[in-house]
C-alpha cells in the first residue's frame, strides 16, 4: 500500500501531503524534512527508489516538482512510477498543461483529484477519462450551488431594496446595495 | 461564495478586510514574503482572523477559512483550532461545504484525534445520502482516515454500498472496506462474498478496487484465501486474458498496453491464491507464460507487469520451465541500462536465490559490478545479494573484489561494505593465514568502520596461532606505517606489539613469503609512543598502549628507562583512566622489579570457543556481577570462524567475565585464571587484558587492589564488585597481597531465628569441603532471598585465605556480604558463614541457579574448587 504521498518543490517546499497511514504531526514534519533532504540530494541518473526505514520511497521529478510515494518493501516500485505519472497526466489535463503555480493556488483541486485516484493508499481508478468526468461533475455541483447562493442573495438584496426604499431612502444607496 | 453587506459593518476595518481576503490573495501574500519571519507574521495575522471568525461562528467564510487553514497547515503551522470547523462544514447540507469539510477533515486530523469520533454520525448520514457524490466524499474520508472504532461502527453501511449500482460508489466502497479490514481484521468475513462478486464486474475501476480488496482479505484470513481460490481463480485468469489480449483501448492504454494497473493487481492476487497450491498454480501456468513472453519490455509499464509476473511465478508452485522464463527475464533486467530496472532485478534475485541459486550464480559478475554502482540503493541491494551468493568455492575471489572496491568506495557506504566483508571473511576462511591477511587488509583500508567484535576476534585468532604470531605482528607493523589513522588497526597493532614485540624485533617464525624486515627495539617503542600521544587516539587505544609499553619494558630492558619516562609523563594526564594506569605502572616499575617480569608475561592463549560463544551471547546477555554462560554448551563442539573445530573449554571459564564487549577474558589452561583478575596470586598472573573502557574497567581496578600500591588509588571503583567495599586501608608495601582480604570487616552474620520457610540444602560437597545453604525470605519481597552460606572444612588441614565467589545468570542480582572469616579449621572444627543476597527478577518464572568457586590455601598451596548449584528449593 501507499503510506503517503508527498509533493516537494526543488526548493524543498511542500506542495501536497497525503497520509494514508497514521503519522502524528511531529512525525510528519520529521518525515518530510528527512525525505526532502534525501531526494533533493540525489543525482539525475540514479534510480527512482530510496530505501528508507524499511520502506521504499518512489519519487519522480517533473520540472521543479518531486512527486514521492512511500510504499511497503515488497510493493511494485515500477507500478508506483506509473501511478505517479497517471496522477500527473490527470492534473495536466485538468489544469491544461499544469505547472507548479497551479498546484500552489489550487492545491485543494489537486487534493480532490488525488482523492479520485487513491483511497486507503490503493489505486482507485485507472481511467483518466473517468477521473476527469467525476471531478467535472463535482465541480459543476459546486458551481451550481454558488450560482444558486448568489441568486438567492440577489433576490434578498432586491427584496430588501424594494421594501426598504421608501423608508430608508438614501442610506441604502450609500451602502452600495441595489 | 457571496458577501452580504447587511450582515456586518461594525467590526474594525482591517480585520474585516483580512477576513474577506480570498485564499488566492493570502497565498500570494505568503509567497511574497522574503524571510521566514515575514511569513510567520502574515500567517499569524491570518490565523488570528480565522480564529475570531470561528469564535463568532461565522458561516459565510467558513469554507474559505478552512481552505486557508489547509494551506497554512501545509506550511507546517499549527491548525488544530480549525478542526471543529471541518465538522460543522461536513454537517451542513450543501455539497460545496461538505466537499471542503471532508478535505479539511482528511488533512487537518489524523485517526488518533478524538474529534474524529464526533464525525461518525455525519459520516453515517452521508453514506446514506441520495447524492452519489456526497456518498463518494464520505467513503473517501472514511477510507483515508477511519479509526478502528469508526470502522466497526460504519462497516455495515460500507458493506451495503458494495452492492450499490453506481460503479463510482462501488469502487470507493471496496477501497474503504480495505481500510476497515486492516483496522478490524475480524470484520473480514462479512466482506468476503460482496468482494468476490466484484470480480465479475466489467468496469476497470471496480475491478481494480475489488481485486485489491480480495488481496487484502487473503492477507488477513486463510478462509478467505481458500474461498477465493476455489471460486475466483478461473474468473481472474479470464480477466487477465481479456485485458492482455484486448485490442487498443485509448481510455486505459499506457505505452501500448491496456491497463497495466489491472494486470498487476490480477497477478498479485493470483500470487496469493497460487501460493502453496499446485493445482491452482498449474491452472495459471499458461496465462503466466503468455504474459512473461509476450509483454513488451521497452517501456516502464511493460516492465512493471513483467516484474509482477516474475514475482508471481516465484511465489506460486510454478513449473520449472516457467521459472527459467522468470529468471531469464531477471537476467535481461540486470543488463538493462535503466537503474530502476536493475534495482528491481536485484531485488527479485534475492528472492530467486531461495528457488534456484545456481541460476542466480550465473549472474554473479554482473551483480558484483552493481556493488560498485553510483546509486546507493542499487549498491545496497547488490551487496546484500553478493553476500548471499558467497560460498566456499567463490569466497576468495569475491572477497578480493570487495576489498579492492573498499579502497575506492564512498565514505557512507564503507560501513555496510566493511561489515559484510568481515562477516564473509569470518564465515568462509579455511586457513588462518588467509583470515589474518584479509582482516589486515580490511583493517588498513577501513579500520575505523570495523566493529569491536571483529578485531577482538582477530586478536583471539592470532593468539591461537603460535606459528603465525611473528608473521602477524610484522605485517601489522608494516600496515601501521601506512594506515596509522585506522582506529581498530592501531588497537590490534598495539596489542600484538605488547604481546609479541620480541617476535617483531627478533624476526621469529619468518614465513617464506615474507620480505625481510629490520625493526629495532626502540622502533617498537616509537610505535607505541605514537599511539599513546597521537592526537587521534582515543582512551581505549591509549590505555592499551600504556599496558603494551609496560610489557615491553620488561622484554626489552634497554628501553625500560625510556618507557619509564613515557609512563611518568602520563602520571599527570587529565584523563583519569590514563593517570591511574600510569601511576600504577610507574609503581610497578619502580618498586616491584622482582615481580614485574612475571606480572607482564605473555597472555595465555585466549580461548577461541569461549570467545565465540560469548560473542554470540553478548547480544542477549548482560553481565551482572559475574556472568554465567556456556552451561548448555559444555561438551558440544563449536565451529570457529577460521574453520577449526575446538572442544569447548571447561564450563565456568567465564566466571569473572566483567565486560561483555571489551574484555577478552584470559582463560588459560591453568586453572587459576581468576587470579590474574583479582591479583591474588601474582606469581602466576598476567596483567595484560584488553583494556576495557570507562567504568567497566574492573579488571584494572582489581589489579590495583592486588598490587601493593599507595592507597590513594580511588577505591570506590572497586566497591561495585562483589562487596569488597572497604578497601581503603593503606596496604603496607611488603604485605602479602592476600592480606587485603583480611581487612574485610567480619560481620558474623548468623542465620536469623525465624523458622526457615525453605529447607536448607547442601549446596556443595567434596571430599574436602562442604557448603550448606539456608534461606530466608522477606514476605513483602518475594524475589529477594537471603542465603546464609556455611562452609566446613572436611579435610585434616586448616585452610587459610578462604575466598568464596559466586556467579548467577543475568536475571538475578547478587550481593555478597563479607565472610565471617577467611580461616577454616580442619576436621569441621569451625565454620565460616557468609550472607549472600540474591534478587531474582524473574521470580516465579525461573528458578535460582548459581555457580560457585572457592579458593583457599593449604600450607600455602593454592587450591581451587568449583561447582554449580542446581538444587535450590523451588519457589526462590
Amino acid at each position: 500500500m501507499i503510506h503517503f504521498v508527498l509533493l516537494i518543490s526543488r526548493q524543498g517546499k511542500v506542495r501536497l501531503t497525503k497520509w494514508y497511514s497514521t503519522y502524528s504531526q511531529k512525525e510528519r514534519t520529521k518525515v518530510i524534512r528527512e525525505l526532502s533532504g534525501l531526494i533533493l540530494a540525489r543525482g539525475p541518473k540514479l534510480s527512482n527508489f530510496i530505501e528508507w526505514r524499511g520502506y521504499k520511497v518512489v519519487y519522480r521529478r517533473y520540472a521543479s516538482l518531486y512527486f514521492c510515494m512511500c510504499i511497503d518493501a515488497d510493493d511494485n516500485e515500477l507500478e508506483i512510477l506509473e501511478i505517479i505519472h497517471h496522477f500527473v497526466e490527470i492534473l495536466d489535463r485538468y489544469f491544461g498543461s499544469v505547472c507548479e503555480l497551479d498546484l500552489i493556488f489550487n492545491f485543494h483541486k489537486a487534493y480532490y483529484i488525488l482523492d479520485e485516484i487513491l483511497i486507503a493508499g490503493e489505486l482507485q481508478e485507472s481511467s483518466k477519462k473517468t477521473v476527469a468526468r467525476l471531478i467535472a461533475a463535482q465541480d459543476s455541483l459546486v458551481e451550481a450551488a454558488k450560482e444558486q447562493a448568489s441568486s438567492v442573495s440577489n433576490m434578498i438584496a432586491q427584496c430588501v431594496a424594494a421594501h426598504c426604499r421608501p423608508l430608508l431612502d438614501n442610506r441604502v444607496e450609500e451602502r452600495g446595495c441595489s | 461564495m457571496y458577501y452580504d453587506p447587511f450582515r456586518r459593518g461594525e467590526e474594525d476595518e482591517e480585520e474585516e478586510e483580512e477576513r474577506r481576503k480570498k485564499m488566492r490573495d493570502m497565498i500570494r501574500a505568503i509567497r511574497a514574503c522574503k524571510t521566514a519571519a515575514e511569513e510567520r507574521a502574515v500567517v499569524r495575522k491570518e490565523c488570528a482572523a480565522i480564529r475570531s471568525a470561528i469564535s463568532e461562528n461565522d458561516q459565510d467564510y467558513r469554507h474559505r477559512n478552512i481552505a486557508k487553514l489547509m494551506f497554512i497547515h501545509m506550511l507546517g503551522y499549527p491548525t488544530h483550532f480549525g478542526q471543529m470547523e471541518c465538522l460543522k462544514l461536513i454537517a451542513s447540507a450543501g455539497f460545496p461545504e461538505k466537499r471542503i469539510g471532508y478535505l479539511g477533515l482528511m488533512l487537518l486530523l489524523d485517526e488518533r484525534q478524538e474529534v474524529l469520533m464526533l464525525v461518525t454520525n455525519s459520516l453515517k448520514q452521508d453514506l446514506n445520502h441520495t447524492n452519489q457524490y456526497i456518498v463518494g466524499l464520505a467513503l473517501c474520508a472514511l477510507g483515508n482516515i477511519c479509526s478502528a472504532e469508526m470502522a466497526s461502527d460504519l462497516a455495515p453501511e460500507v458493506e451495503r454500498l458494495l452492492l450499490n449500482k453506481d460503479p463510482n460508489i462501488k469502487k470507493k466502497a471496496a477501497l474503504c472496506s480495505i481500510r476497515i479490514i486492516r483496522k478490524v481484521p475480524d470484520l473480514a468475513e462479512n466482506f468476503l462474498s460482496p468482494a468476490a462478486s466484484l470480480l465479475k464486474e466489467k468496469h476497470h475501476g471496480v475491478l481494480i478496487a475489488g481485486i485489491q480488496l480480495c488481496t487484502d482479505l487473503c492477507k488477513v484470513s486463510a478462509d478467505a484465501n481458500k474461498h477465493l481460490r476455489k471460486n475466483c481463480t478461473e474468473g481472474l485468469i479470464r480477466i487477465l486474458k481479456d485485458v492482455s489480449n484486448s485490442s487498443y483501448a485509448p481510455e486505459y492504454d499506457i505505452a501500448g498496453i491496456t491497463d497495466p494497473f489491472l494486470h498487476i493487481r490480477v497477478l498479485r492476487l493470483m500470487r496469493m491464491l497460487g501460493q502453496g497450491d499446485a493445482d491452482t498454480s498449474e491452472y495459471m501456468n499458461d496465462i503466466l507464460a503468455q504474459i512473461a513472453s509476450k509483454t513488451e519490455s521497452n517501456k516502464n509499464a511493460g516492465n512493471a507487469i513483467l516484474y509482477e509476473c516474475v514475482e508471481t511465478i516465484m511465489g506460486i508452485e510454478a513449473t520449472s520451465g516457467l521459472r527459467v522464463l522468470a529468471i531469464n527475464i531477471l537476467g535481461r533486467f540486470l543488463s538493462n541500462r535503466d537503474n530502476n530496472i536493475r534495482y528491481v532485478a536485484l531485488n527479485m534475485l534475492m528472492k530467486a536465490i531461495a528457488v534456484d541459486s545456481q541460476a542466480v550464480q550465473r549472474h554473479r559478475t554482473t551483480i558484483l559490478e552493481c556493488v560498485k554502482d553510483s546509486d546507493a540503493s542499487i549498491r545496497k541491494r547488490a551487496l546484500e545479494l553478493v553476500f548471499l551468493l558467497v560460498n566456499d568455492t567463490n569466497a576468495k575471489p569475491l572477497t578480493k573484489e570487495l576489498i579492492d572496491y573498499l579502497e575506492v568506495s564512498d565514505q557512507d557506504f564503507k560501513g555496510d561494505l566493511t561489515a559484510k566483508i568481515c562477516s564473509i571473511i569470518e564465515k568462509f576462511s579455511q586457513e588462518k593465514k588467509w583470515y589474518i591477511d584479509q582482516m589486515l587488509k580490511v583493517l588498513s583500508l577501513a579500520g575505523s568502520y570495523v566493529k569491536d567484535d571483529v578485531w577482538h576476534a582477530l586478536i583471539v585468532a592470532i593468539s591461537n596461532a603460535p606459528d603465525l604470531q611473528g608473521y602477524s605482528v610484522r605485517s601489522l607493523y608494516k600496515a601501521f606505517q601506512t594506515s596509522f589513522e585506522q582506529v581498530s588497526l592501531v588497537r590490534v597493532v598495539v596489542w600484538c606489539i605488547g604481546e609479541y614485540g620480541e617476535m617483531l624485533v627478533g624476526n621469529v617464525g619468518v614465513l617464506e613469503v615474507e620480505e625481510p624486515l629490520t625493526v629495532t627495539e626502540s622502533d617498537t617503542v616509537d610505535v607505541l609512543e605514537a599511539c599513546l600521544t597521537g592526537h587521534s587516539a582515543d582512551i581505549t587505544t591509549r590505555s592499551m598502549s600504556l599496558i603494551a609499553l609496560l610489557k615491553l619494558s620488561s622484554r626489552f630492558p634497554p628501553t625500560s628507562e625510556r618507557i619509564k619516562e613515557i609512563i611518568t609523563v602520563h602520571k599527570g594526564s587529565i584523563v583519569l583512566e590514563l593517570q591511574q594506569r600510569a601511576i600504577e605502572f610507574n609503581s610497578i616499575i619502580q618498586r616491584h622489579d622482582n615481580i614485574k617480569s612475571s606480572l607482564v608475561e605473555r597472555m595465555p592463549v585466549l580461548d577461541e570457543s569461549a570467545y565465540m560463544v560469548k560473542k554470540a551471547n553478548s547480544s542477549q546477555e548482560n553481565i551482572v556481577a559475574v556472568k554465567s554462560s556456556q552451561m548448555s554448551l559444555a561438551g558440544t563442539s563449536v565451529t570457529l570462524p577460521n574453520g577449526v573445530a575446538k572442544p569447548p573449554a571447561a564450563p565456568l571459564v567465564d566466571l569473572l567475565d566483567l565486560s561483555s564487549d571489551d574484555t577478552l577474558v584470559p582463560t588459560s589452561t591453568s586453572k587459576d585464571f581468576l587470579h590474574d583478575l583479582l591479583g591474588i596470586d601474582l606469581t602466576n598472573s598476567s596483567s595484560s587484558g584488553i583494556a576495557p573502557s570507562g567504568g567497566t574497567d574492573i579488571l584494572m581496578d582489581l589489579l590495583s587492589i592486588g598490587t601493593p600500591v599507595q592507597s590513594d588509588i580511588s577505591p570506590e571503583t572497586v566497591s561495585s564488585n562483589q562487596g569488597f567495599a572497604p578497601t581503603t586501608k593503606p596496604t603496607p608495601t611488603t604485605v602479602q597481597v592476600l592480606d587485603l582480604l583480611d581487612v574485610l570487616p567480619s560481620n558474623g552474620s548468623v542465620a536469623g531465628d525465624q523458622s526457615p520457610l525453605y529447607p536448607s540444602i547442601t549446596a556443595f560437597q567434596s571430599s574436602t569441603l562442604k557448603i550448606m545453604f539456608s534461606f530466608k525470605k522477606h514476605p513483602e519481597k518475594p524475589q529477594v532471598t537471603e542465603i546464609h552460606a556455611t562452609f566446613m572444612n572436611l579435610s585434616s588441614d586448616a585452610y587459610t585465605d578462604f575466598v568464596f565467589q559466586a556467579a548467577v545468570p543475568k536475571f538475578i542480582q547478587l550481593h555478597l556480604d563479607p565472610a565471617s572469616s577467611n580461616h577454616l579449621l580442619a576436621n569441621s572444627n569451625g565454620t565460616i558463614t557468609q550472607t549472600v543476597t540474591v534478587t531474582n527478577s524473574q521470580h516465579g518464572q525461573k528458578p535460582l541457579a548459581m555457580r560457585i568457586r572457592m579458593v583457599y590455601k593449604v600450607d600455602n598451596q593454592e587450591k581451587l574448587e568449583q561447582g554449580q548449584i542446581n538444587n535450590f528449593p523451588p519457589g526462590l
